[in-house]
């Protein structure tokens, strides 16, 4: 239904586009070019008053069409039903009416039930159409009246270029919407999870065994939500992945910038390209089915334990995801240092090496310090490679063959399944989710003022 | 100066030449650990793609074996052809094919050489041509997972038979239909046209397909015009001042934020707040749409800031105002850029799966419809890989994770 009057919407504004125009044109034949706007303004001036009234109108009908039903349908319900009942026995009252309305009945339901079902659904119908007629009348009388102001002199232009304007300020206020939204959602929902777990226990406890029971008939265990192990996973795996990555790109940075033909250059940066935009979930296969398998199997054969979700499988290959990340960052700090002070090294008689490592480098640290930051934090939110390669068990431990977890690990297997926003198992995910958000946060802005103070320094 | 006052070369010392051939040699190591990290880099991606490559392949050919089914008055009632006993039609025919065979036992373990839903393949074809009736169909079936597997070589018959999934006796009346030309091993379209299914020589990706397409469509439509409207207030009409600025460096730190927190955002949002259903397109191209506008409009931005400044200024001189200037020369002129950035976003969407897990696009689909309606649920083309994995046909996923691999490289 809602589709349709969309679509409905949309052919309006566009009929309301040509009537506009036409009148437009009519101007244009009497007038002359004594006229202030170009007929299309005419037309688009028209389309908009059209348009977006009632697009905001059935938006906004939609979202509240829910809550106000929901009201009418509680206190519709017989007093017996309702006295004294908390606002979850209502909301399962309701949802029983919902199901029955729908034709799902899982018991027998009782008479109020069924008779509440049918105003339901008689008033979900009502509201539906009275939403579709709501919706034509206000297009049909603002083309009407939109069609009236249309004048040979009339400002349509300006008209439609401050609309215009506005949405295009609404869609820039839209990504700032987007960062309130996340702090706001993950900081309520952490606010109703350390109700339940103190915020000391959680960021200090030792022990995580989260996958209590969400339903009254689960088996599961009683619940810790100390998240030090968690959190000394990640380090482990970021630390890996960090022993892999660092080295590997900036010696490729160093070479391609000290050594290194066009040619080469041509070859390398783009092959690397290549291995920043492999999916990370490809990554993860390659982790689980590859290097998991060949890192128990060299443990095996020097006869070391060797977990087969080992921390040194997923850090590794996460560490390779992440080499791009470096080696161009790099390369663009040892570029972005002035050619004279290479130039001056080289004329004291230094070897490239020497230039490279006592002028260059300490020169070009801090680009590189930021870079390596960034990486970590993508590391430490990178979720698939670890999803698929590292364990699920929270363990305090650092031994990178053993099997250790990580958050976004915990905050996928948290919520995937039964979810429940009154039980702690899925707010810890959100509380997870909050801590990870401000570290990774913290190391962007550290990262990017880094990057600019070393940026400012050399311009 | 002249030449009279230059000193002579010095002349090489024994110290001197053991310096310069340890800072020669130092230079030299630096330019191997160069090399080596190099080499490092493109050897790991040859191994990734090597062993994607390696285990994938196999998936695109499936094996079949070609099978005439005896369809007998008897098992099926021409009045009602739906509900005929399709279970004996397969064991008879595979009786026919293999005339060996005599015990109970070992008919219902021939009869599971084809696939499970042979019956249901038979079925369909009978009723869609009742004249089969009384006569014999012959159909292509994909064979059981195993013997696929058997066939392909991944199933090695060398291992010792109380450790293989196929018996010796089931691998001689494999060889037996093989000897009589029944085995064929054409391109598997099943991978493409199929859905989800319990068993993994008819499960395909066509659910996982269909939601993805989806799921990017609803980024796409989103994403795209806002990102770039934004990114046109930004650069060309937003006044330099504190607000702009909180603007700017908000969006430049929303790229950065970890895929996963979008997916909580969508959960306690989308699915929590606004009621919307879980494991729908919709749900899923918006957190995807959340997640690329901050690559979008960044991208837009700099392909508006390479417009040279003389086509504005040309613009403004012709009497058009700062609009027209913008939509009619300034985006124009831009668009290449934004289209290239934008691709990349949503490559980079299409491949993301983090936050569509938390918002159960890891759903089992075994019939996607094709509505225009975003019809729930639909799943994400990297998550069919959850139920093949538990029936063992490892080789599906490593195709997937090729295929995907490809569309990030035709990027």
């Amino acid at each position: 239904m809602f589709g349709y009057l969309l679509l409905a919407i949309l052919a309006f504004s566009i009929v309301a586009y040509f009537v506009g125009q036409a009148t437009g044109k009519k101007f244009v034949a009497v007038n002359g070019a004594a006229i202030h706007s170009l007929p299309m303004y005419h037309g688009a001036y028209v389309a908009i008053w059209v348009g977006i009234p009632a697009l905001i109108l059935s938006i906004l009908w939609i979202a509240l069409q829910g809550s106000v039903i929901d009201g009418l349908l509680t206190s519709s319900l017989p007093s017996a039903l309702t006295e004294g009942a908390s606002s979850a026995q209502i909301n399962l009252i309701l949802s029983e009416i919902k199901n029955v309305a729908a034709g799902r009945e899982f018991s027998v339901p009782t008479d109020e039930i069924r008779a509440a079902a049918d105003s339901y659904l008689r008033w979900q119908d009502i509201a539906r159409w009275a939403m579709v007629v709501a919706a034509i009348s206000i297009m049909l009388l603002a083309m009407f009246f939109a069609r009236t102001r249309l004048a040979p002199r009339f400002r349509a232009r300006n008209g439609v270029e401050q609309i215009v304007g506005w949405m295009m300020i609404t869609c820039a206020v839209i990504a700032v919407f987007v960062t309130i939204g996340i702090i706001g959602s993950l900081v309520f929902e952490s606010l109703e999870f350390f109700k339940m777990v103190p915020v000391h226990e959680f960021l200090f406890g030792l022990r995580w065994e989260p996958q209590i029971a969400i339903r009254a008939d689960q088996v599961a265990g009683n619940g810790a939500f100390g998240a030090v192990p968690v959190f000394l996973g990640t380090l482990v795996i970021s630390f890996i992945a960090m022993l892999v990555a660092v080295p590997i790109g900036i010696f490729t940075a160093i070479y391609l910038v000290e050594y290194a033909d066009d040619r080469l250059r041509n070859i390398v940066k783009p092959v690397l390209e290549i291995l920043a935009g492999v999916p990370t979930v490809v990554y993860g296969f390659f982790a689980v089915l590859t290097v998991a398998p060949a890192v128990r199997n060299a443990g095996n054969l020097l006869g070391i334990a060797t977990s087969p979700n080992s921390a040194l499988a997923a850090g590794a290959v996460m560490g390779i995801m992440i080499i791009p990340f470096i080696s161009s960052l790099s390369d663009d700090a040892l570029v972005a240092v002035p050619r004279s002070m290479r130039d001056g090294s080289m004329a004291m008689g230094a070897t490239r090496a020497e230039t490279m490592t006592k002028v260059l480098l300490p020169a070009a640290l801090p680009g590189i310090m930021g870079g390596v930051l960034l990486a970590l934090s993508r590391a430490i939110g990178e979720t698939m490679i670890v999803v698929m390669a590292a364990g699920l068990i929270a363990t305090l431990n650092i031994n990178p063959l053993d099997s250790v977890t990580t958050v976004t690990v915990q905050i996928v297997s948290l919520l995937i399944g039964d979810t429940s926003f009154d039980n702690p198992k899925t707010l810890a995910a959100f509380a997870l989710g909050l801590v990870l958000f401000l570290v990774t946060l913290a190391l962007n802005v550290i990262a990017l003022n880094i990057v600019r103070r070393f940026r400012e320094q050399y311009e | 100066m002249t030449d009279s006052t230059m000193t002579p070369p010095r002349k090489a010392t024994k110290i001197g030449d053991a310096l310069r051939r340890r800072r020669n040699a130092a230079d030299l190591r630096l330019r191997i650990y160069g090399i080596a990290a190099i080499t490092a880099a493109i050897g790991l991606l040859v191994i990734l793609l090597t062993t994607l490559f390696l285990g994938g392949y196999q998936a695109f050919v499936q094996t079949h074996i070609r099978v005439d089914f005896p369809i007998s008055a008897d098992n099926v009632d021409p009045g009602d052809p739906a509900d005929g006993n399709y279970r004996a039609v397969v064991r008879q025919a595979m009786s026919a094919l293999l005339p060996d065979v005599s015990t109970p036992a070992e008919t219902r373990a021939i009869a599971k050489i084809l696939t499970n839903n042979t019956q249901f393949f038979v079925r369909d074809a009978v009723v869609r041509d009742l004249s089969v009736i009384g006569g014999t169909l012959t159909l292509e079936v994909p064979a059981a997972d195993i013997y696929d597997q058997l066939n392909k070589g991944t199933i090695s018959r060398e291992t010792l038979e109380e450790n293989r999934r196929v018996s010796d006796q089931e691998i001689a009346w494999f060889d037996e239909l093989q000897a009589k030309g029944a085995v064929s091993t054409p391109f598997n379209w099943g991978l493409i046209f199929n859905a989800d299914s319990r068993f993994p020589e008819i499960a395909g990706l066509s659910g996982a397909i269909v939601g993805s397409f989806y799921a990017i469509l609803v980024c796409f439509l989103v994403a795209f015009p806002t990102g770039i409207a934004a990114a046109v207030y930004l650069e060309e009409f937003a006044p330099k001042n504190r607000w702009t600025d909180i603007v700017e460096v908000n969006i430049n730190n929303l790229a950065a934020v970890p895929s996963i927190v979008f997916g909580l955002l969508g959960l306690a949002v989308f699915i929590q707040t606004f009621g919307l259903p879980r494991s729908a397109p919709l749900v899923g191209g918006l957190v995807l749409a959340l997640m690329s506008l901050p690559t979008i409009i960044i991208v837009t931005r700099n392909a508006l800031k390479a417009v040279p400044p003389s086509i504005r200024e040309a613009g403004y001189g012709m009497g058009a105002s700062p609009q027209q200037v913008v939509m009619h020369h300034v985006l124009p002129q831009a668009l290449p850029g934004i289209m290239t950035g934008t691709i990349l976003a949503l490559a980079q969407a299409l491949g993301e799966t983090a936050p569509l897990l938390l918002i159960g696009m890891n759903a089992f689909i075994t019939s996607p419809r094709l509505a225009l309606w975003m019809p729930p649920p639909l799943c994400q083309l990297r998550f069919i890989f959850g139920p093949i994995v538990r029936n063992g046909a490892s080789l599906r996923v490593h195709l997937l994770a090729f295929s995907s691999c490809l569309h990030s490289f035709s990027s």
